[in-house]
């Protein structure tokens, strides 16, 4: 594991956060060494607090005794403060290319998951719209980022395992295979990569918990 | 290199929306000839919806026939494209650019729909807490910019830099709104380093060739706002 002396790298971070994922992929593939501090999000701590004065939110990385937030900007910090193993592409219009779909590919995932009838519809017919744009983004490719899981697998990871949760709530498929082939070879490979494979709770705990946050919105509709 | 010909970088935009200023003061501090191509207020145009199918938004950088969207991402693409051609937009340590890419954000987050906000409120409440939104969200970038600035002009210190263009491509709808309300987003009193901030970044020659005049914008805003005031509520 990488660390320079001197080189002091926490996370905070919340065990279900798919924001904080991404940190940790990133951090993996860097192979930066790390101290990983859990937050309990209904009591935050002071040093949270502290370092995230403005969201409050996880993830936040301290470097050295800076602090970092945001997922995305993390991962650009990390890119650039840790020479070795890129996780961004190098052609600026590539890197146009994947900061836009590190936000747009969950465009209208989170609207599905918890509405019902002609809102729910409305949110499908846009994930699918991006879901095909995105899946034209892999031709050619293993992952995102080429041969290697990049920028991009990183900030769309969550996908992985959160759409066949939202799928299996919902009891809806969107990624099938004859549908999106490439989509669901992707997640797949991400998946099992092994940057990835042990970082994630028991699928069955994160499938749980997202259970348990729809139950509590689909009640306060009803 | 910057651009052979006219041909080669397009942007799609309009006159007033402040997201396409940010890519016109970025393509004019970089010095990159292109060809402004103005949308319809009201309409979108086949090219914009073919360029921008997820969001079929302006701004739309088209380069070499490749389009990029999103005003932040094309401000980033521009300064890394241009690199030899004045000075950089991102700072060069790793943390101011995280810096600069946090407030950014906030500021499209945060600070943005409350600006709006105050013009699209269908209430006097919900325009006052628009009103308190933007007003509280200057304050912490009036904090930010006092430790980000170092003590010289701009947030990119001696030169305009991302975060400037981001902030700054929304004065003139700022000033169009102190004008309309009758009071001071801008207060000499509670943000005076954002107040000559201002004032620094729009007497620069090319911003001031991009941000438009204040009596255009709230001419616009009178008609925008009647418009609202009929259609159907948005959400």
């Amino acid at each position: 594991m990488e660390e320079a002396k001197g080189e002091e790298v926490t996370l905070f971070g919340f065990w279900s956060s798919p924001f904080v994922h991404r940190v940790i992929w990133a951090l993996n593939i860097k192979k930066i060494k790390y101290k990983y501090v859990e937050e309990d999000l209904s009591n935050k701590s002071a040093l949270l607090l502290e370092h995230n004065p403005v969201y409050k939110k996880v993830p936040v990385l301290v470097y050295n005794g800076i602090a970092i937030a945001e997922s995305l900007i993390i991962l650009e910090f990390i890119e650039e403060t840790w020479k070795e193993n890129s996780i961004m592409p190098q052609d600026p219009y590539e890197k146009a290319v994947a900061r836009f779909w590190a936000t747009a590919a969950g465009d209208g995932l989170w609207q599905f998951f918890i509405t019902e009838g002609k809102e729910r519809e409305e949110a499908l017919t846009s994930v699918i719209n991006n879901f095909e744009l995105l899946e034209k983004e892999l031709i050619g490719k293993n992952f995102f980022g080429g041969d290697r899981i990049g920028y991009l697998d990183i900030s769309v990871g969550w996908i992985s395992y959160g759409v066949p949760i939202f799928e299996e709530i919902t009891e809806f498929k969107i990624i099938t295979e004859q549908k999106f082939p490439l989509l669901h070879a992707w997640m797949e490979a991400f998946s099992n990569s092994e940057f990835v494979k042990d970082t994630l709770p028991l699928r069955e705990k994160l499938s749980e918990r997202y259970r348990k946050v729809w139950e509590a919105i689909m009640q306060k509709k009803n | 290199m910057a651009g052979s010909g006219n041909s080669e970088v397009k942007l799609l935009g309009a006159w007033a929306s402040p997201y396409v200023a940010r890519a016109r003061i970025a393509l004019n501090l970089k010095e990159v000839q292109y060809e402004f191509l103005e949308e319809q207020f009201g309409t979108k145009s086949e090219l914009l919806l073919k360029s921008n199918p997820i969001y079929k938004k302006i701004p739309v950088l088209i380069h070499d026939d490749k389009p990029i969207c999103e005003s932040l991402i094309i401000v980033q693409y521009i300064d890394e494209v241009w690199v030899s051609s004045g000075p950089a937009l991102m700072p060069a340590d790793a943390y101011d650019r995280a810096l600069h890419r946090f407030w950014a954000v906030y500021i499209d987050d945060k600070f943005v729909p409350a600006l709006f906000g105050m013009m699209r409120a269908p209430t006097e409440e919900a325009k006052a807490e628009s009103k308190e939104q933007a007003l509280a969200s200057l304050q912490l970038l009036e904090e930010a910019f006092g430790k980000i600035s170092k003590g010289k002009p701009f947030f990119g210190g001696d030169t305009i830099g991302y975060l400037d263009v981001a902030l700054g491509a929304f004065v003139g709808w700022m000033k169009a709104f102190e004008e309309m309300n009758g009071f001071k987003l801008l207060d000499d009193a509670k943000t005076p380093l954002l107040c000559a901030w201002a004032e620094n970044f729009c007497n620069n020659e090319v911003v001031g060739a991009v941000i438009p005049e204040t009596a255009k914008l709230v001419e616009l805003a009178k008609v925008m706002q009647a418009r609202f005031k009929n259609a159907p509520p948005a959400n």
